[in-house]
């Protein structure tokens, strides 16, 4: 087929993959900028995963107590465990202000301090309040009021297409291809600047936070292309995810004085956090819970403790936790006022992600080398700004900056560099993925290998980990990678093929979790959200690094020699709280 | 528990209308109906379309009639409903596939009403100063998730699919009280139109299938007080 004559083609400057904050920020600058900006986004903007972000988004403004941008960096260091990259953090908590006031000025209804300035309220593993907030719905405003400016400023939307695969030849990147949801058929996005913003990995678990729509496509478009992935072992788990279900009770809850007990009642976080208790970092509280569930001490000796608000009274739990007193009652029949929450750690946030440089620009191996027009922000990305373990709040931060960094980025690729051309055959791998789950002889289904992968995800790569149980987890993606090959779907239809949609997320899901498991194997020390019971310690001499992986002739083949970027006045500490 | 479940079904490809098909099986007691939907999809019948994404009742994607109820799936447990169920699209949108149906021309109408700050002084260094009073003003129309039930839900908006509609006058709502918006002059020449805020007779089924409780028609009778002053 020609291209040129193809009915599905679209050209146009910047192509931003991910309506959440990170592409619509991009997009935003992009747009402004006076070039043609479209956002793909598999589901309507307004429901990117951003929206469902509760407690705020970190800067150091000062309107609540002392702050500086010396002490959010050096909070974030902590928190990340020293493998943080400190140049990204510094760019980041400065940049982080400026952020915030654009949005205001955009018109994000902030939550007010007493003489009308953005109110901030304290969050685990930050030193002041520094949380600017609006109510419980943060993400929700942010992502509203920027999906507005995005149409003000005539971004094209391409609203539930999903891509299925990159067009990048030659390290230069030269579009994507994409499948439209609604009516079904290819597309074919020639573009001189991509961006990958498809947010993060989470729904690799059985137990998790993560909206449907977090199946790290992202991710797993890179390393189909050739391209490694970093750090993707460190997973943080939230430790006030709804039992079973997996939803996230914001530590909001923790924040106005909710305990967490065991099943004797005792609030064993004295064991482990004296200091700090329920509001000591997420990595840790969620390790103190898994420990009491491991010893026998979860409610009646299963694998939940009790988030408890009784205590706080009626008033209280309705006028400022209404989110999660809804929660509680409508998912597991629970009335908080009168009994306490069934909770258990929750997947939650992916440190993990696409290397990229302070600009935003991926990079293919350990010295930094850039495909050309490729960029990367958001949740998907990995800068490295976040470590071993992300603070709350600092990843609406991390998408918003990044993404119009990203967005400043990308403008000047596009007036620098002409339209690439094209590779012969753009459509032949997107094709192939369907053809092969339409015509399929196979008798397996794409269901039942998610659930197994999930299951096992939580059961051996959750918050403790150890060789043998890893050594398992990768032998049951061999397995299920094995069984994907003979998947058939059931759905043959054009429009809205939701069967065929979750057939081509999973062939992702199996993917880079194969890079996770085999990170975990090979990082032989603790640090930050990995943990591993074979390896309690963190070992600076040795693992100072970050993991690179790619997969090579179907195998993962891992680099070291990417090291962390450490600043002479913030040298690795113990990590106490 | 055992339920038995009628869900309207719509294949564009096979199928001239829509049609109900049955599902019976049993499900734990403390299932959404989201949950109902995934245990079909994954394990009875993959044919079946619907949309979901947060299942946490933040995106909007799962809105749907239940038993004759508009609803989102994700957070309404089937206990709400007992064992039987009825399952169908949200009414006045044209259906793209089973539970999905088209929501362009809802979202094509929220562009209409200008749905940004307009400002015209020049920016602070810093934030703008807003009080709490000026901000509960606005608090609760900045909740609506675009879930589009209450559209679904107005019989004004049935029969006229140029009336605006609830939420797009919401969000003009939204705008035009932001103490900090210099644009409500264009903003109301636009709703104070036939088909625009004078098109709601205040029959309040918004209100009634609005997820987020949102007491829509208040804030549209401010708008038509607005509006009216404004033109004098
Ligand atoms: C429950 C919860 C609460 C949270 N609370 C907070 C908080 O209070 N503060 C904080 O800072 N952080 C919080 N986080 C984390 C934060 O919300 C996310 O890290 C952040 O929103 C990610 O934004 P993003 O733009 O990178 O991705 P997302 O918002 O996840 O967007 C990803 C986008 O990519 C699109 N996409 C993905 N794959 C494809 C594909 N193949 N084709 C086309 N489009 C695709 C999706 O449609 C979506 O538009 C929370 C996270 C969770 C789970
Ligand atoms: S006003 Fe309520 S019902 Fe209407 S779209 Fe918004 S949240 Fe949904
Ligand atoms: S899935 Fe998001 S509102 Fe129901």
């Amino acid at each position: 087929m020609k291209i040129d004559e193809a009915r599905n083609y679209h050209k146009i400057d910047a192509v931003i993959v991910g309506a959440g904050l990170a592409g619509l920020r991009a997009a935003l600058e992009v747009a402004k900028s006076g070039l043609t900006a479209a956002v793909i986004s598999k589901v309507y903007p307004t429901r990117s995963h951003s929206g469902g972000a509760q407690g705020g988004i970190a800067a150091a403004l000062a309107n609540a107590a002392e702050d500086s941008p010396q002490m959010h960096m050096f909070d974030t260091i902590k928190g990340s465990d020293y493998l943080a990259d400190q140049d990204i953090i510094e760019l980041f908590v400065n940049e982080a202000i400026k952020t915030v006031y654009e949005f205001e000025h955009m018109g994000v209804p902030f939550s007010r301090t007493e003489d009308g300035r953005i109110n901030q309220r304290a969050f685990g593993g930050h030193s002041s309040p520094r949380a600017c907030f609006a109510q419980d719905v943060t993400g929700h405003v942010l992502l509203h009021t920027l999906y507005e400016q995005c149409l003000k400023h005539n971004v094209f939307f391409f609203n539930e297409f999903q891509v299925l695969s990159l067009l990048l030849e030659n390290d230069v990147a030269r579009g994507l291809v994409a499948w439209d949801i609604r009516a079904g058929g290819l597309h074919i996005f020639h573009a001189r600047a991509v961006l990958l913003a498809t947010g993060g990995y989470g729904r690799a678990w059985k137990v998790t936070s993560n909206a449907h729509a977090n199946t790290g496509d992202g991710v797993g478009l890179v390393l189909e292309a050739g391209l490694p992935l970093e750090d993707m072992e460190f997973v943080q788990f939230h430790p006030t995810g709804l039992y079973k279900h997996g939803i996230l009770l914001s530590e909001a809850a923790r924040g106005e004085g909710a305990y967490i007990v065991n099943d004797q009642g005792e609030r064993f976080m004295k064991k482990y956090a004296a200091s700090k208790m329920e509001l000591a970092p997420r990595d840790i509280v969620s390790r103190s819970e898994q420990t009491e569930i491991n010893e026998g001490r979860g409610i009646g000796g299963k694998d939940y403790v009790y988030l408890d608000l009784r205590h706080l009274g009626k008033e209280k739990i309705l006028q400022r936790l209404p989110q999660i007193y809804d929660l509680a009652l409508n998912y597991l029949k629970v009335d908080a006022v009168k009994e306490p929450v069934p909770i258990q750690p929750t997947a939650h946030y992916s440190m993990g992600g696409i290397p990229a440089n302070a600009r935003t620009e991926v990079i293919k191996d350990a010295k930094g080398t850039v495909v050309r027009g490729l960029y990367t922000a958001g949740e998907a990305s990995c800068l490295s700004l976040h470590g071993a373990n992300r603070l709350g709040c600092n990843s609406l931060q991390d998408a918003a900056t990044f993404g119009r960094i990203a967005g400043i980025r990308m403008g000047e690729c596009c007036r620098e560099n002409a339209y690439s051309d094209l590779p012969a055959e753009p459509l032949a791998k997107a094709q192939a993925k369907i053809d092969r789950l339409k015509q399929a002889p196979g008798k397996e289904k794409h269901a039942p290998i998610r659930e197994e992968l999930q299951v096992n995800m939580t059961k051996y790569m959750g918050v403790f980990r150890n060789e043998g149980d890893m050594g398992k987890m990768k032998a049951i993606i061999k397995q299920l990678q094995e069984r994907y090959r003979m998947v058939a779907i059931d759905d043959h239809g054009a429009a809205f093929n939701l069967d065929l949609i979750e057939a081509l997320e999973l062939e992702n899901l199996l993917s880079f979790s194969e890079v996770i498991v085999e990170g975990a194997l090979a990082r032989k020390e603790s640090r930050g959200a990995h943990f591993r019971t074979d390896f309690p310690k963190r070992e600076d001499g040795q693992w100072l690094k970050h993991t690179l992986a790619w997969r090579r002739d179907g195998k993962i083949v891992l680099d070291f020699s990417k090291g962390v970027v450490i600043f002479p006045q913030y040298q690795p500490q113990e990590r106490k709280y | 528990m055992d339920i038995s479940i009628k869900i309207l079904r719509y294949q564009p490809e096979k199928d001239e209308k829509p049609h109900w098909q049955l599902f019976k099986f049993a499900i734990e007691d403390e299932a959404t109906i989201l949950d109902v939907l995934n245990e079909i999809h994954w394990v009875h019948d993959g044919t079946l379309s619907y949309r979901r994404s947060c299942r946490s009742s933040i995106c909007g994607s799962c809105a749907m009639k239940v038993n004759g109820r508009n609803v989102l799936a994700c957070e309404t447990p089937i206990h709400r409903f007992g064992t039987r169920l009825k399952i169908e699209p949200l009414s006045g949108f044209s259906i793209i596939k089973d539970l999905v149906v088209d929501l362009e021309p809802f979202f094509a109408k929220l562009k209409r009403i200008k749905p940004y700050l307009i400002v015209d002084k020049p920016l602070p260094d810093k934030e703008f100063v807003q009080s709490t009073a000026e901000l509960e003003t606005i608090g609760e129309s900045t909740l609506c998730i675009l879930c589009a039930a209450c559209s679904a839900a107005c019989p004004s908006s049935w029969p006229n699919q140029e009336y605006l509609g609830p939420a797009a006058l919401l969000k003009a709502y939204r705008f035009i009280f932001d103490s900090r918006d210099d644009g409500s002059d264009e903003r109301l020449e636009i709703i104070n139109d036939k088909n625009g805020v004078w098109r709601c007779h205040t029959i309040f089924n918004c209100v009634e299938a609005c997820p987020k409780k949102i007491k829509i028609t208040e804030y549209l009778s401010r708008l038509k007080v607005k509006a009216v002053e404004n033109s004098l």
